[in-house]
């Protein structure tokens, strides 16, 4: 239980997906003018998320990770597919897009309506395709961690969307620079919100050794962990770390 | 550029400047922010997206007349997924430090949104050559900002480039360092590359008025 709210704070606040990661920028950009389609558009990424990444995590865990089709038989123990995540990943976001696509307008209107427009864009959407990557990266253990990593950092998402949205039908009576108006302005805001919610940083730093699995996958930390890693042994990590290395 | 008529090499400089994919058409930003804070990184980054855009859109322009539109999206992403690939492996075989500071990165290509924008803007519509060109220059107008963001977050963040220190030793204080510069930490952290890019179109903009947006 424990862990599962650990998830959910640390990928809606810490690892926020537009301010520590960048994801999905260019609809957050595109989309952010009004309240109302930002929360529409928010909504849809929550629902796709919530469906793509544990479906993702069924597809690494018994298919293409290192020995995952083991359960076809021990001679198919050695096989690693791990190369063909992308393309796997991008297929199931597409054809799931497509397929929750279809399900809405057929049982539900209504939803449909709101939301329609935006699942499309969906597909090529950033967050979506890096939410399947990140909870591979990070190795997420359960089924159940996968669907709340999904729907938590979807939220995280929407909480982004939604307050730059706000910020922006503020700003417009604001007297910004010229050449600053529109998207630059945006960048410089978005870019300030990222340094607030860095704050949050301090959330879950109670002990001084994180528990497995929630290890830091910013690039930033990952640059840290490196340089601490260089100075241990980096050949030996190396080695554990790296497919290719490995054979 | 005598190899190219006006018309072409326009294809090429316009995504330089006035026509820029990250500052003007406001595409691809997704994946160019996170991996700035060191100019390798960036560098490597271009170089994988020029080589991913000239390729796809030659592909995508050659297949244009067999993709049935309705399945377009999917039939593009396959294509980029499967160049993205060929790209990570080669980072894995050769490059695998850098590969691991790019970690998830050099997958989010496949979603960048300048590859299937000029995907359904140019090469479904042109020629090869044309979309060649296009998507190289495309491609070069994304670099030359990842290129300049990078630089300056390292150059004021770690005061080095490529990893070597250019403007001293902090430790032991010789060059700058003696006179009591120091080092800005606040441009290592993700959001700076945010508030770097709002400053290069800040100065973009100023130099060039027609590109300011209506209020």
């Amino acid at each position: 239980m424990l862990e599962h709210l650990e998830l959910f704070f640390k990928s809606i606040f810490i690892d926020n997906m537009v301010f520590a990661v960048f994801l999905g920028m260019c609809s957050y950009l595109a989309v952010s003018k009004k309240v109302a389609t930002a929360v529409g558009l928010g909504a849809a990424v929550i629902f796709v998320l919530a469906v793509t990444v544990p479906l993702n995590w069924l597809l690494d865990q018994y298919l293409l990770r290192d020995g995952a089709l083991v359960w076809l038989g021990p001679e198919y123990a050695d096989y690693n597919l791990s190369f063909l995540s992308f393309i796997m990943f991008i297929a199931t976001i597409a054809t799931m897009v497509q397929l929750v696509e279809i399900i809405v307008e057929k049982f539900s209107p209504s939803l449909y309506n709101s939301l329609g427009i935006f699942l499309p864009l969906i597909a090529v959407n950033c967050a979506i395709l890096g939410g399947s990557l990140f909870m591979q990266a990070r190795e997420i253990p359960s089924l159940g961690l996968a669907l709340n990593y999904g729907i938590s950092s979807g939220i995280g998402w929407f909480l982004a969307i939604v307050a730059i949205a706000a910020i922006r039908e503020k700003i417009r009576y604001s007297n910004v620079p010229p050449p600053l108006r529109g998207l630059g302005i945006t960048f410089i805001i978005t870019g300030l919100m990222g340094i607030g919610f860095q704050s949050f940083g301090g959330m879950l730093t109670g002990d001084n050794d994180p528990p497995e699995g929630t290890e830091p996958t910013t690039v930033e930390k990952i640059e840290e962990k490196k340089m601490i890693e260089e100075e241990l042994q980096a050949d030996d990590k190396a080695v554990s770390y790296n497919p290719l290395i490995k054979e | 550029m005598a190899l190219l008529s006006k018309k072409d090499a326009n294809l090429i400089l316009d995504p330089l400047a006035d026509n820029n994919p990250i500052t003007i058409q406001v595409l691809g930003i997704c994946s160019a922010l996170a991996i700035t804070a060191e100019l390798k990184a960036s560098l490597v980054m271009s170089i994988s997206v020029i080589f991913v855009m000239g390729v796809g859109n030659v592909v995508i322009s050659l297949m244009r007349n067999l993709i049935p539109s309705k399945i377009r999206i999917i039939a593009q992403l396959i294509v980029v997924a499967t160049l993205v690939i060929v790209v990570d492996q080669v980072l894995k075989a050769f490059a695998y430090e850098l590969s691991k500071t790019l970690s998830v990165f050099v997958g989010l290509i496949i979603t960048n949104c300048i590859i299937m924008g000029r995907f359904e803007a140019f090469a479904l519509g042109n020629g090869v050559w044309r979309s060649f060109l296009d998507g190289i220059g495309n491609a070069l107008g994304y670099g030359v900002i990842l290129v300049m963001v990078g630089f300056f977050r390292e150059l004021l963040g770690a005061g080095t480039l490529f990893g070597i220190p250019v403007l001293g030793d902090p430790i032991t204080k010789t060059g700058l360092y003696a006179i009591g510069y120091e080092n800005n930490g606040f441009m290592i952290i993700p959001p700076a590359a945010l508030i770097v890019v709002g400053i290069i179109i800040w100065v973009q903009r100023s130099r060039n008025k027609a590109l300011i947006e209506e209020a």
